[in-house]
């Protein structure tokens, strides 16, 4: 059975919800695996090189100053938030970074790690992202308090439609030291 | 007045330690050790050849070595150079990240024939390690590799045995390596686990990206994939294990593709009981299998059935999970191969509640080699936690004096011995990124000690 590639997008859509629940349902008989040209493939160049041209030349420098502006707040663990401006177009990870927020971004948003896995607070607003890639679920896979609303920073773009989105930062730890708690063996 | 930490080991656990703990205390000062010249641990010596974006972590820790408060001490060893004794004396915390250098055996007739290596001998060998260069691998005799593991390390060594060499020629791989592998005959590749593919431990990048692999052909049996009320729930539990397990059904649903003159087989529910020698009793040219079932619930059990085959094979790669390594004075677990610890406090025994002052561990001398690299900053997280903790009660020596630095630095120039630092390393790095870029590679490793020294150690003395 081939299908278009809209209805595609919006069985994927309707599937996502089946999906999380039954493994069967997911082996999709219609669509090869991609081979892998290592020769075509190039790694996305990370984020810090293409934030640095990007403050080096001039022309874009003042275009990022005239985007529109989104509302963005990230709460961390202890649940302090920080509100931002975020300009359409830049990714969550790239704005943290801009306004010293902790977001860890190990591979600079080379989908080669899960470390800006970010939760989002609205579930309205999460429903408004467009599907993660195969390859942004293979990072989410690995990524620490995963939930239902969970994404990769580096791979949410701000867009009008995201204004107000509150994102919390996961608790980097799983154990916590309790004062007077006694060992487990280890 | 300072707080003097030592971090033995440049991999992700140490600098993913030192990151914290700078951060945490202004009034820290952090000396990272490392035994090779070069820093990074498994980020330069184990991430594949072929996966760069990986290696972009590489800045972040470059920045933490950069900060003033932080001194790398490379071509320094633990043991050799200076005991845990010793450092335990001159710095107020000491944290051992040094990893996981040996591997678990199977433990089977014919482990030590020639042409059995463990993955990770392998890794080193292509990924330019000091110590994996002499690895006695002959590939242009073998038609066939047999990988015993179906982990992300065994994906990786059957993916770069079957990648075309030209493809690898323009990576990081050793020179070494690509050239071997340019007259290699290994045309068909065996990924052999001892369960089913619910239980596979690789994850989905990497099996989406071999099964992808350009000019393979891959095998599944059809008959490995039914899944049993057990696998299924097993499945339910874990989203790992689920999109992993769509993987393996989609691929063995497409009809194989002619013209294709490399494959890769994945077999599954088979374990090793003994590698078989050729007729000169020396080489290897045989894996003899026993067929497994799952049996039970909670816990599953893993049984032979009986039944028995084997698979010709000209090279075996052990892909079964690495091991720590013990020092002098340090407790440790020899089984599990980790040092007993609470949240990184090293234990003085896994008998006791009582933990040794001032020592801790990261990383996978801490948890067992499992996980990525992200994995270690939360692990980090966790032990800069207890630090914390310990030096807010002053636990730690109540923060007396110790030299720290300049401690080390006499016991080494006692000793004789030159240590690279950060700027050296800076300098290998430029000539590693010349030498690559005149043959169109990233880099051209520098896989030699003696050379790395000569470049490393120039214009140290003040």
């Amino acid at each position: 059975m081939s299908l278009s590639a809209a209805a595609r997008r919006s069985l994927a859509q309707r599937c996502s919800h089946l999906r999380r629940e039954s493994p069967l349902l997911w082996c999709h008989r219609s669509s090869a695996p991609q081979e892998h040209d290592l020769g075509s493939r190039r790694p996305p160049q990370p984020w810090s090189s293409r934030l640095r041209s990007r403050a080096f030349s001039s022309p874009s420098a003042a275009s990022e100053q005239d985007k529109p502006k989104i509302s963005v707040t990230f709460v961390d663990k202890n649940g302090s938030e920080k509100s931002i401006q975020v300009p359409v177009g830049m990714s969550m990870l790239e704005a943290a970074h801009e306004n010293e927020i902790e977001l860890e971004g190990a591979c600079e948003g080379s989908l080669a790690c899960s470390t800006c896995h970010v939760i989002f607070m609205d579930e309205e607003l999460y429903q408004k992202l467009p599907e993660p890639s195969d390859e942004e679920n293979d990072m989410l896979d690995l990524a620490f308090g995963l939930t239902e609303t969970s994404r990769l920073g580096c791979q949410i773009i701000a867009k009008p439609e995201l204004d107000g989105m509150r994102l919390a930062l996961p608790p980097a730890t799983r154990n916590f030291a309790v004062d007077g708690h006694v060992p487990k063996p280890h | 007045m300072p707080l003097h930490v030592c971090v033995v080991g440049s991999g992700p656990a140490g600098f993913y330690v030192a990151k914290k703990l700078l951060k945490r205390f202004d009034f820290a000062r952090v000396d990272i050790l490392e035994r090779l010249p070069a820093p990074f641990g498994l980020v330069r010596s184990g991430v594949a050849p072929d996966h760069p974006e990986t290696k972009v972590v590489i800045n972040q820790f470059s920045r933490t070595a950069e900060d003033e408060r932080c001194r790398f001490f490379g071509n320094v060893c633990l043991g050799t150079d200076v005991s845990l004794e010793e450092l335990r004396k001159i710095y107020h915390v000491v944290v051992l990240a040094y990893g996981a250098e040996s591997d678990h055996r199977l433990g089977i007739p014919g482990e030590d024939l020639e042409g059995v290596f463990s993955a990770r001998q392998f890794v080193w060998w292509y990924n330019g390690h000091p110590d994996g260069k002499d690895l006695p691998i002959n590939l242009n005799n073998v038609e066939t590799a047999v990988v015993l593991g179906q982990g992300n390390v065994a994906l990786d060594v059957a993916r770069i045995l079957l990648r075309s060499p030209s493809e690898l020629s323009s990576t990081d791989i050793a020179e070494h390596a690509v050239k071997a592998l340019r007259t290699s005959r290994i045309r068909k590749v065996y990924v052999v686990g001892r369960r089913g593919p619910v239980q596979a431990a690789c994850t989905a990048k990497e099996l989406r990206e071999i099964l992808g692999l350009k000019g393979v052909e891959i095998v599944i049996n059809e008959a490995d994939l039914q899944t049993t009320d057990c696998d299924l729930e097993e499945l339910q539990s874990s989203r790992i294990h689920k999109r992993v397990f769509d993987l393996f059904c989609k691929s063995a649903t497409f009809t194989k593709c002619a013209g294709r003159d490399k494959q890769l087989q994945f077999v599954f529910f088979r374990a090793p009981v003994s590698l078989l020698a050729a007729e000169d009793g020396i080489h290897v040219r045989g894996v003899h299998l026993q067929k497994t079932r799952l049996e039970g619930n909670n816990p599953r059990k893993l049984v032979g059935t009986g039944e028995f085959e084997e698979l010709d094979c000209g090279l075996v790669l052990k892909s079964i999970g690495y091991k720590s390594l013990p020092v002098p004075d340090l407790p440790f677990d020899h089984k599990k191969g980790v040092v007993p610890n609470y949240f990184g406090r090293v234990r003085s025994s896994d008998a006791t509640n009582e933990t040794e002052r001032g020592l801790y561990v990261a990383g996978w001398l801490k948890r067992g080699p499992t996980g990525i690299i992200g994995t270690n900053e939360v692990c980090a997280q966790e032990v800069v936690t207890s630090i914390e903790e310990d030096v807010n009660r002053a636990v730690v020596s109540n923060l007396k004096e110790v030299p720290g630095s300049v401690g080390l630095e006499s016991i080494l120039s006692e000793k004789n011995k030159r240590y690279i630092t950060f700027e050296g390393w800076e300098r290998l790095n430029e000539t590693e990124m010349e030498k690559g870029a005149v043959k169109g590679k990233p880099r051209e490793k520098i896989v030699g000690i003696d050379e790395a020294l000569a470049i490393g150690l120039a214009k140290e003395k003040e």
